[in-house]
């Protein structure tokens, strides 16, 4: 699964972040990277880009971006 | 020696400001309360300036303390030292003193975002490595608080090499004497120690710079290291040997971008800090979060962003027009008094016609420009412009560009100027380029003046539906700039400016209440920007123009008018006369404007624009708008003898009864369509192509923004007029 299928209000962990890919570089520079939690918010109109929080930031991401991480979901309640 | 510098000092220098001992530059994350703080820390004294030989602003300012004073150089809010975009290459060449050999500077003051502490971490380790004495304000602590966010100032000062660490509010002044203090002794302050976030790199950074000898200090060589394409690389590279260089760097990176394992274990290691340094506790869902979760979801938000763009400009004209009025008003009084008490001439036309038109001309922009741009500035500090690029996101995308060339591009409905100058946060050269050649289609408040001139006189004040025509007409050319400018970055991406699709990253702040010092300091600042870039260049134009307007003098029409004018006063007496003399005036003034150079260059050129159905007048008022494009309206104003003090309706009546040789209309529908189109894409303003040779530090593109927007302003005008005459 990638952050990609991560619907508004589901919590992941980033497993695995492929960084050759273009524009994946400067989102890793934010702070997405292996073993943090992230959270997706809200998106624009269409689903794309995409919001995700991580330690109380958000950052906007597009969705072939988003394809470059390979998350596992966590439980929702907690 | 510095017995006798003391002596030159002058005197009103002594006793009142202490010359600033040391300069410390302020850097931090965007949005992270670092204007703000800068704000409180130099209060209004502050100075927007050029280092010395390059086009990189000096944003700086005066912090007094007790005995002495310190200089505070404000950088652009980055996130990295990665030299994605031009912000972040200039907060680096600052930092390290290589701007134009400048002073580097003494320390740093680091602001880091107590909510953000994770991202903040991030640009402080890198900013460590410079080995510059440096100080951490800890800001926004009381959102910190409220949010739950517990931050313990002893742990993270352990695991940053002892850095002194100051908690302060800026919006309430809380913990600034602190800060001051610690400022205060900076120069005392050691370097802080690298952090041990990954040693092999480190030891590397250690070895070649001990290679590359003197000439490379360590952190040029860890720059060259992570940014195998970045101008250091290719230094070290001669200095160390490619062989070593890339052995090294394979062993540190592998086969993946050096920025990505620097971010591996960068935030390895900020995450093993904060999870010591910072608590979380949990949060009961308040309703505040709740609504502002519904607000950003997909519909709710891109409708409330167009609400608020509609509120926006509405707002700005219906409160810049009666300022507009009176500045306009206040122009005419004066120029008439001056001109009542100079003798008739030359040098008194140069004065009225000359200097207090050109000074007009520019202050009367101010209006618009300044309510834009307070709109903008709040929008920004709220973090609303953010949430609009990401909400247009899709749309840029769709010709090449990203949700980043939004912001500049609304800034460009006010004025291109600074728009342009807002495009230095776009990453990639070729998408920055692209946006500054896009921005100059949006329609600026110069436009406005020349489309309700024309929209007044030939569209009918008539509804369709719901809707006034007039204002449908109005809207359209303002659609037609924003195509106009997507076209071009479209075209441009697939051309000349092909390149990687750009990409899309960025922090999207939380919602905030704007502080209202920081809103007022930074219109002033693009107030000056304004005044500094465009009003300069308006103003020569206003006067080149004029002169060619003026020059040269035919004594005869002189001599017939006072003739006339003699002969008036035996025939008429009271009111008709003053009309009469009035009318005669016109008239003259409306011939010699004809036989000046100006009247002479639009005859020269009237067969290259009879194609558009211009005569040799609005051929002429188009030539003289090339510089500056407002000045249009005088110049028809002039040339139809209406007088320079236009009044709209009389100057309208007079376009209209404006007729060829052979008696047809002159104004016809096609032909001033294809005049708005023509204003709507033209280039006509000699203040935005300097600032795009500024920017791109090349005339390559102002010359081809130039050439580009003419033609296809004449091709779309000719196009208009043609098939319009012929299905007329």
């Amino acid at each position: 699964m990638t952050l990609r299928e991560l619907r508004p209000g589901q919590s992941a962990r980033i497993e695995e972040v492929d960084a050759r890919q273009p524009g994946v570089v400067r989102l890793m520079v934010l702070g997405l990277i292996e073993g943090v939690e992230v959270q997706a918010r809200n998106s624009a109109i269409g689903g794309d880009p995409m919001e995700v929080s991580v330690f109380g930031t958000a950052i906007s991401i597009r969705k072939q971006q988003a394809g470059c991480f390979q998350i596992s979901p966590l439980d929702p309640n907690v | 020696m510095s017995e006798q510098t003391a002596v030159y000092v002058s005197l009103e220098k002594i006793g009142i400001r202490h010359r600033a001992a040391a300069s410390i530059a302020v850097i931090g994350n965007p949005n992270s309360g670092k204007s703000t703080l800068f704000n409180r820390l130099t209060g209004l004294r502050q100075t927007t300036g050029n280092y010395p030989g390059v086009t990189v602003e000096k944003h700086s300012g005066t912090m007094q303390l007790g005995s002495s004073a310190l200089e505070l150089v404000d950088l652009p809010g980055i996130y990295c030292l990665g030299g994605f975009s031009t912000d972040e290459r200039i907060a680096v060449e600052v930092i390290l003193g290589r701007i134009n050999h400048s002073k580097p500077p003494d320390g740093m003051l680091v602001v880091l975002d107590a909510t953000h502490l994770y991202q903040g971490l991030y640009l402080l380790q890198q900013l460590m490595e410079m080995q510059v004495p440096m100080v951490v304000a800890l800001t926004m602590t009381d959102v910190a608080t409220a949010s739950g966010i517990d931050i313990s100032i002893e742990v993270l000062q352990r695991h940053l090499g002892g850095i002194q660490i100051c908690p302060v509010v800026a919006t309430t002044g809380r913990g600034l004497d602190n800060l001051k203090l610690a400022l205060e002794g900076i120069g005392e302050a050691v370097a802080p120690a690298i952090p041990e976030s990954w040693p092999e790199l480190s030891s590397t950074a250690d070895e070649l710079a001990a290679l590359a000898g003197d000439a490379m200090p360590r952190i040029d060589v860890l720059q060259a290291l992570i940014h195998p394409q970045g101008e250091r690389a290719a230094t070290l590279e001669n200095k160390v040997g490619a062989a070593l260089l890339n052995e090294r760097r394979s062993r540190l990176f592998g086969d993946e971008p050096p920025q990505a394992s620097e971010a591996r274990h960068r935030y390895r290691w900020i995450r093993s800090v904060l999870r010591e340094a910072q608590r979380q506790a949990p949060l009961l869902d308040r309703f505040g979060a709740k609504a502002r979760r519904w607000i950003n979801r997909p519909w709710p938000a891109t409708l409330l962003f167009f609400a608020v763009m509609a509120l926006v400009f509405q707002a700005v004209f219906s409160w810049a027009t009666p300022l507009m009025d009176g500045i306009d008003a206040g122009a005419g009084m004066l120029a008439g008094w001056v001109g009542a008490q100079i003798p008739e001439g030359a040098f008194s036309s140069f004065v009225t016609d000359g200097v207090i038109a050109g000074v007009g001309s520019v202050i009367i922009f101010l209006p618009q420009i300044l309510i834009l741009f307070l709109f903008i500035i709040i929008l920004e500090d709220s973090g609303f412009l953010a949430r609009a690029a990401f909400l247009m996101d899709r749309v840029m995308r769709s010709v090449g560009l990203s949700g980043q060339s939004v912001i500049p591009m609304l800034s460009s409905f006010a004025c291109a100027v600074p728009a342009i100058m807002a495009t230095r946060v776009i990453p990639n050269r070729r998408d920055r380029i692209a946006t500054i050649l896009a921005a100059p289609f949006m329609t600026c408040s110069a436009r406005l003046p020349v489309y309700a001139l024309l929209i007044a006189a030939f569209v009918p004040d008539d509804s369709v539906g719901w809707f006034n025509l007039q204002g449908l007409v109005l809207l359209g050319l303002y659609l037609l700039g924003i195509m106009g400018g997507l076209a071009t970055a479209w075209l441009m991406k697939r051309s000349a400016l092909r390149g990687p699709k750009p990409q899309f990253a960025l922090a999207l702040p939380e919602f905030r209440w704007p502080n209202l010092q920081t809103v007022l300091i930074k219109l002033m600042d693009r107030a000056r920007i304004f005044l500094k870039r465009a009003g300069t260049v308006i103003f020569t134009v206003a006067i080149i123009v004029w002169a060619l307007a003026y020059f040269p003098r035919s004594a005869d029409i002189q001599e017939n008018l006072q003739s006339a004018m003699a002969q008036a006063e035996t025939a008429y007496a009271g009111e008709p006369l003053a009309t009469e003399l009035r009318r005669l005036e016109n008239d003259a003034a409306a011939d010699q404007l004809a036989q000046s150079y100006l009247g002479r260059a639009g005859r020269l050129v009237e067969p290259v624009f009879a194609p558009l159905g211009w005569d040799w007048r609005v051929s002429a008022a188009v030539i003289a708008g090339f510089p500056a494009r407002e000045v249009v309206v005088a110049v028809m104003g002039t040339i139809y003898a209406v007088g320079e003090e236009v009044e709209e309706a009389s100057l309208a009546d007079k376009l209209k009864s404006a007729t060829w040789p052979d008696g047809s209309s002159v104004f016809t529908l096609p032909m001033v369509l294809g005049l708005l189109l023509f204003y709507a894409w033209c280039l006509q303003c000699a203040a935005t192509v300097a600032i795009i040779r500024r920017e791109t530090n090349s005339w390559r593109w102002p010359v081809f923004a130039w050439t580009y927007m003419t033609v296809i302003g004449y091709v779309g005008a000719l196009l208009i007029y043609q098939i319009g005459s012929m299905a007329g």
